[in-house]
C-alpha cells in the first residue's frame, strides 16, 4: 500500500470510530484528530489526494476543516 | 541496614489492633497476630531459626526457635505461636540453650563439614545458627547414615541443587508455593529419605520449575545456590537498582565484587516486587558482558561496506555533519529520533529535547508507539491521565480479576505471582484471550470464565459485557451519577443497550458463547465487590486498540470500579520504561506530562527553559517516518536502544524505509537487526553502568544506580549530549539528577520528584507534587484527573485484515517467560536453553488438515510476506487461530504481520494477521537472503 492510499485508509478508520457520535460531532472530531496527530506534510499529501479518493462520507465533510 | 532488610522470621501482621508483651524483660507492642519470633525481633532479640523467614508463612519444623512463656508448659516454637496481651517470653534460658544445641547437633551430624570451601561460607544461616547456639561438638559423630554422597543436580544453568547440604526445612518448597505460585517443588520420601524434589523427582531443568530464584533466595544453606557465587565468590558490596526487563520494575540488589556482578537478588523493600523476581531479572544479566557487545563506535558510508571502528569524537562529528547535510539538502523535517523504553527517563528526555531543540522539529517517537500508545490516548480521553490507576499491591484487595489480552505469567511474572496469591485466597478470575494462557488453568488457579474470542473482536466482547451490565441493572448508579459526565453516560447506556450489541447478537462475530459473556459481565459487576482489569498488548495492538482501552474504561466506570484499592484499569507495560518514555515527551505531538505541542503556554514554558523556538506542529510517528522515508522525504534517523527492523510490523516495509535513508544511527549494546541498515553505530551502556530512573507500569519512579563504569565509555545520556552539542545545541548536565530536576521543573506531575527524594523514600508514584508530595498509589480517588469521567461510544468495527480462501487462519503473537521482546538481551544468556527458537502453535485440527506434525517445519504466509518455523501442535490455541513469538531474528515473525494499525495512534495490528500454514522444507528464500545480508552487514574492517 503506498503512502497516499494509507493516509486515506487511516482517515477512513478515524471516521469509522467517530461515526458512532453522529455527524455533527464526528466531522469536527475527525478534522481535529488529523490536525493534532498528523504532521503537516501528511496532511498536505492527504488533502492533495482527497478529491479523488474513496473517502468515508464523514471524512469528505471534514476535509474542509483540515489545513 | 534498612529495617526491611532484617529477617524477622515471619510475615508482618496486618491487624489494626495491637497487643503488648514482654520479651526478655523488654516491653514491646506489636499488631495482633504477630508471632513471638517477630515480636522478639521487633524488641531487638533475634531468636535462632532455620525454617523461618519473613517472606514465608510460619512452618514450625526446625525446632530451633523454641521459647519459654510464663504460665505455659513446654517450649513452643516462637514462629508458630502468636503473641498475647501481657505475655512474658524468654528467648534465652539454660533449658533453651541445651535444646537448641541438641537440635543443631542432629543437623550438623548429617551435613558436610566443608565450610571453608563451601560457596555459602559466610552467607549460610546454618553456619550462623551453629554459632548462635554455641555448638562446639557433635556427640553423634559423622559415621552414621547420612546424605553426604547424594549427587548434585547442576542441570539448571543458573543454580545448583546439592542434596547433601539440605536440611529439609522446606523453605524452598514453600517459596515455590507461597511466593512464586508454581508448586514445582515438593519433599519426596519419608523420614530419613525426605529430600527436595523438582516435579516428579526429575532434574531441575526438566521440571516445571520456572527459575524465578525464590527457592534459591529462601535456602538457608548452600543447597540451592547461584552458580555465579560458586564461581566468583561472595559479594563485597551491594548497589540497589531496578531491573531493566519488563514493566513490573523489580527492585534488585546488585551484589558486587569489584566491578563484577556476583548475583542479582530481589530487594525485600522493593515496592513493585516485595522481594520476588523472575528468571530474567534474577539471572539473565550476563548479556552485559557478552562477547557480542560492541564497545567502540563504528561508521560506514554505505550499508554494503564493512564497519570501521573510530573514536568517539569522529563518530559524533560524522553523525552531526551527516544530519546537518541532510537537513540542508532535504529540509529540517528530514531527520528524526526514536527514544527507548529500555533507557532511563533522563536519557529519553534528552533525546526528545535534542530532536525538538537541535533537530528543530518534532519527529520524535518511542517504541511505545507499537505497544501501549492506545493506552495513553484511551485513558487520557476517559479518565484524563495516560496511565494505569493502581499500584500492584492493590490486587491483594481484588475480588474479581479480569485479564484481557495479557499473559502475566510469561510477560509480567512477578506481578503474576502476586495475582496468583490473591486468586489462591479466593478471588475470581475472568480471562479474555484467544489463547488458553496458563492462568486459565494451573495449580490452584482456575478461571471462572475464559472468553476465547476470535482475534480482533475485543471491542465487540467488551461492549457486549457493557450491554449485560446496563440491561440487567448492574450499573453502580451512585458512582456514575457523582463521578461521570451525565450526558455521555446516558448516550453510552442507550447505545450499548441496543439488542445489536448483546452477547447473543455478537457471538457469531466474536466466537464467544453468549452465556459466557453474560456470566463474566455479571461476575465483574457484582455489587460490593472489587473488580480489577489488567490488560496487555492483546488489547492495544489492534486496529481498534484505542477503542478497546476506552471500552475497558467504560466498564470500570459503569461498575464503580475506580478510585480505591482492589479495583481499577491496569495496563501491563511490556518493557521496563514504557510508562516513563511516554511520560517524558517522546511522542511527536506532546511534551513531557502529555501536553500537546500546539498548546502555546506549554510551549512557551519549554522555550524559555531551553532557549529555542519550538515547532508547534506534530511530528512524524515511527510508521509515518518509515512511510516518509520510502517516499524520499525522510533521510536521517537516530535510534536509541530500539530494534525496529525486528520489532516493528511488516519487516519488508521497515527495511525498505531504512534502506531509503542516508544516515541511520543506531545506539545499542549489540549490532541488532536495525544496525544491518545503519551507517553509524554508537555503543550503548547497560542499566548496570549508569544512573537514572525507570517508571514502571504502576507509575512508580525508581532509581537505576551505576554499579560499574560504562564498558563503552559513556552512559547513553552522555552520548546524546555529545551529539546534541555537535549539532550546535549543548545540554550541559553534569549528572542525570540534573536532568530529573529539569523534568520536575517543567512537568507538573513530576514536580516533587528528585533523586534525593527517591533515595530517601525508595520510590514514588506520579503524580508527585505539592498535592501529593510522596506520590499517588491509587489515582482518581475523589475525582477523575479530567474532572468527571467520560463514557465514550465504542462501536465495534471489524479489522480490514480479513481471512479468506488464501489466508484462512488468524495469526496472533506474544512472548514467552524466558525471552524478552526481540531477544537481544535474553538470547545472549542461558535463558535460550528454555526457548531456542520461535515455534508456531497450531490446533491439532488445523494441523491435521494441512498434514502438519508436531516439530515439523511449516511455511507461514500472509499478504505481507512469508517465513518458516517449526510447528507446535497444541489445543492451547483455538481452531482457526495460530500463535507465535518474535524473539528470534532468524524467524522474522514480523515479515508476516501487516501494516494495519490502530485508528488513533498507528499502533500496529500485530495481533491479527490473516495467514496460511503449509508444510515446508526449511527456511524461506527471504530468511536465507536475510541471513546472508545479516552476516555481511556485521563485518568489521580489521584494525590497522
Amino acid at each position: 500500500m503506498d503512502t497516499d492510499d494509507k493516509l486515506v485508509m487511516m482517515a477512513n478508520q478515524i471516521a469509522a470510530f467517530f461515526a458512532a457520535q453522529g455527524e455533527a460531532r464526528a466531522v469536527p472530531a475527525i478534522a481535529e484528530h488529523i490536525q493534532k496527530f498528523w504532521d503537516p506534510v501528511m496532511r498536505s499529501k492527504f488533502l492533495g489526494v482527497a478529491q479523488d479518493a474513496e473517502l468515508h462520507p464523514l471524512v469528505r465533510k471534514a476535509v474542509s476543516l483540515i489545513h | 541496614m534498612r529495617d526491611g532488610d532484617i529477617d524477622r522470621g515471619t510475615p508482618e501482621s496486618k491487624a489494626g489492633r495491637t497487643v503488648s508483651l514482654v520479651v526478655d524483660g523488654a516491653m514491646v507492642e506489636v499488631p495482633e497476630g504477630t508471632s513471638i519470633m517477630r515480636a522478639a525481633s521487633m524488641a531487638g532479640f533475634q531468636v535462632p531459626k532455620l525454617c523461618a523467614t519473613d517472606s514465608l508463612n510460619a512452618f514450625g519444623s526446625c525446632r530451633l526457635c523454641l521459647v519459654e512463656i510464663d504460665g505455659r508448659a513446654g517450649t513452643p516454637a516462637s514462629c508458630t505461636t502468636p503473641v498475647a496481651q501481657g505475655m512474658v517470653v524468654r528467648t534465652q534460658t539454660e533449658r533453651l540453650k541445651k535444646l537448641r544445641r541438641g537440635v543443631m547437633e542432629l543437623y550438623i551430624s548429617d551435613h558436610p563439614l566443608d565450610c571453608l570451601t563451601c560457596a555459602a561460607n559466610g552467607d549460610c544461616e546454618l553456619q550462623d545458627m551453629a554459632g548462635a547456639v554455641g555448638l562446639r561438638e557433635v556427640r553423634y559423630g559423622y559415621d552414621g547414615d547420612n546424605h553426604l554422597a547424594d549427587v548434585k543436580d547442576q542441570s539448571n544453568p543458573y543454580f545448583t541443587y546439592d542434596p547433601s547440604k539440605c536440611i529439609v526445612c522446606s523453605r524452598c518448597v514453600r517459596a515455590c508455593e507461597e511466593v512464586q505460585g508454581t508448586f514445582a517443588l515438593t519433599i519426596g520420601g519419608r523420614g530419613f529419605e525426605s529430600r527436595v524434589a523438582a516435579s516428579a523427582n526429575v532434574p531441575f531443568l526438566e521440571s516445571e520449575c520456572v527459575s524465578c530464584g525464590a527457592c534459591v533466595q529462601a535456602c538457608p544453606t548452600a543447597t540451592l545456590i547461584e552458580k555465579s557465587v560458586a564461581e566468583i565468590g561472595t559479594p563485597e558490596r551491594v548497589v540497589k537498582t531496578t531491573c531493566a526487563y519488563c514493566g513490573v520494575g523489580c527492585s534488585f540488589d546488585a551484589e558486587m565484587r569489584g566491578d563484577e556482578v556476583v548475583r542479582m537478588t530481589p530487594s525485600k523493600n522493593g515496592k513493585a516486587n516485595s522481594g520476588h523476581s523472575c528468571i530474567k531479572g534474577r539471572f539473565a544479566w550476563g548479556y552485559a558482558q557478552h562477547k557480542d557487545r560492541i564497545l567502540k563506535p563504528m561508521i560506514r558510508a554505505s550499508i554494503d561496506e564493512p564497519w570501521r571502528e573510530v573514536g568517539w569524537d569522529e563518530a559524533i562529528a560524522y553523525t552531526a555533519s551527516e544530519f546537518k547535510r541532510i537537513q540542508a539538502k532535504y529540509g529540517k523535517g528530514a531527520v528524526g529520533g526514536i527514544t527507548s523504553s529500555r533507557c532511563t527517563n533522563e536519557e529519553t528526555f534528552v533525546v526528545q529535547k535534542m530532536v525538538r531543540a537541535a533537530f528543530g522539529n518534532n519527529n520524535v517517537d518511542t517504541c511505545a508507539r507499537v505497544c501501549h500508545s492506545p493506552t495513553g490516548y484511551g485513558l487520557r480521553t476517559t479518565f484524563g491521565t495516560s496511565a494505569g490507576t493502581q499500584d500492584f499491591v492493590s490486587v491483594e484487595k481484588s475480588d474479581v480479576i479480569v485479564v484481557i489480552g495479557a499473559n502475566p505469567t510469561d510477560g509480567h511474572p512477578v506481578f503474576a505471582s502476586r495475582m496468583k496469591r490473591r486468586l489462591r485466597e479466593g478471588a475470581k478470575l475472568i480471562v479474555i484471550d484467544p489463547r488458553r494462557i496458563d492462568l486459565v488453568h494451573m495449580p490452584h488457579v482456575e478461571a471462572s470464565y475464559h472468553l476465547a474470542l476470535k482475534p480482533g473482536t475485543n471491542v465487540a466482547v467488551l461492549t457486549a459485557m457493557a450491554h449485560v451490565i446496563v440491561t440487567e441493572g448492574l450499573i453502580d448508579q451512585d458512582f456514575v451519577a457523582t463521578r461521570c459526565e451525565a450526558d455521555a453516560y446516558a448516550e453510552w447506556a442507550a447505545v450499548v443497550s441496543d439488542p445489536s450489541r448483546s452477547p447473543e447478537a455478537t457471538q457469531g462475530a466474536t466466537g464467544v458463547p453468549a452465556a459466557l459473556v453474560r456470566g463474566a459481565a455479571r461476575l465483574y459487576a457484582g455489587k460490593g465487590k472489587n473488580g480489577a482489569i489488567y490488560y496487555g498488548l492483546g488489547v492495544t495492538e489492534h486496529s481498534q486498540g484505542t477503542t478497546a482501552v476506552m471500552a475497558i474504561a467504560n466498564l470500570a466506570m459503569a461498575t464503580g470500579n475506580i478510585g480505591r484499592e482492589g479495583v481499577g484499569v491496569n495496563p501491563l507495560r511490556g518493557q521496563n520504561n514504557v510508562q516513563g518514555s511516554c511520560d517524558m515527551g517522546s511522542f511527536p505531538h506532546e511534551l513531557s506530562g502529555y501536553r500537546h505541542i500546539s498548546d502555546a503556554p506549554t510551549r512557551a514554558l519549554f522555550e524559555a527553559a531551553w532557549g529555542v523556538e519550538l515547532d508547534s506542529e506534530p511530528g512524524l510517528r515511527i510508521p509515518n517516518m518509515l512511510d516518509a522515508a520510502v517516499d524520499g522525504r525522510f533521510k536521517g534517523l537516530y535510534v536509541q536502544g530500539e530494534d525496529i527492523a525486528q520489532s516493528d510490523p511488516d519487516t519488508k516495509h521497515v527495511v525498505g524505509g531504512l534502506k531509503a535513508m542516508e544516515c541511520v544511527v543506531v545506539q545499542d549494546l549489540f549490532l541488532n537487526e536495525t544496525a544491518n541498515y545503519a551507517h553509524v553505530f554508537l555503543p550503548g551502556s547497560t542499566f548496570l553502568e549508569k544512573d537514572g530512573t525507570f517508571t514502571n507500569a504502576e507509575r512508580r519512579i525508581q532509581r537505576v544506580r551505576k554499579t560499574m563504569a560504562p564498558k563503552n565509555g559513556y552512559g547513553d545520556w552522555e552520548i546524546t549530549l555529545k551529539l546534541s552539542e555537535a549539532l550546535g545545541y549543548p545540554m550541559p548536565y553534569a549528572h542525570p539528577s540534573e536532568i530529573m530536576d529539569e523534568i520536575a521543573r517543567l512537568t507538573p506531575t513530576f514536580a516533587g520528584v528528585s533523586f534525593e527524594k527517591l533515595d530517601e523514600l525508595g520510590s514514588v508514584q506520579w503524580p508527585c507534587n505539592d498535592k501529593a508530595p510522596e506520590g499517588t498509589p491509587v489515582m482518581h480517588r475523589a475525582g477523575f484527573a479530567r474532572g468527571k469521567g467520560l463514557f465514550v461510544l465504542t462501536e465495534y468495527v471489524a479489522t480490514e485484515e480479513k481471512t479468506g480462501p488464501r489466508f484462512p487462519l488468524l495469526l496472533t503473537t506474544g512472548r514467552i517467560l524466558s525471552q524478552y521482546n526481540v531477544g537481544a538481551q535474553t538470547r545472549r544468556t542461558s535463558n535460550s536453553l528454555w526457548h531456542t527458537e520461535d515455534r508456531l502453535e497450531i490446533h491439532p485440527h488445523d494441523a491435521e488438515q494441512r498434514g502438519v506434525t508436531d516439530g515439523a517445519w511449516v511455511k507461514l504466509a500472509s499478504r505481507s510476506g512469508e517465513t518458516s518455523l517449526r510447528a507446535l501442535v497444541t489445543d492451547r490455541v483455538a481452531p482457526g487461530v495460530v500463535y507465535t513469538t518474535f524473539h528470534h531474528p532468524s524467524t522474522q515473525a514480523n515479515v508476516v504481520t501487516s501494516d494495519y494499525s490502530d485508528w488513533a495512534t498507528n499502533c500496529p495490528e500485530y495481533k491479527v494477521t490473516a495467514v496460511q500454514v503449509m508444510p515446508s522444507n526449511g527456511p524461506t528464500d527471504w530468511q536465507r537472503d536475510y541471513e546472508r545480508h545479516s552476516v555481511a552487514s556485521r563485518r568489521v574492517e580489521a584494525a590497522e
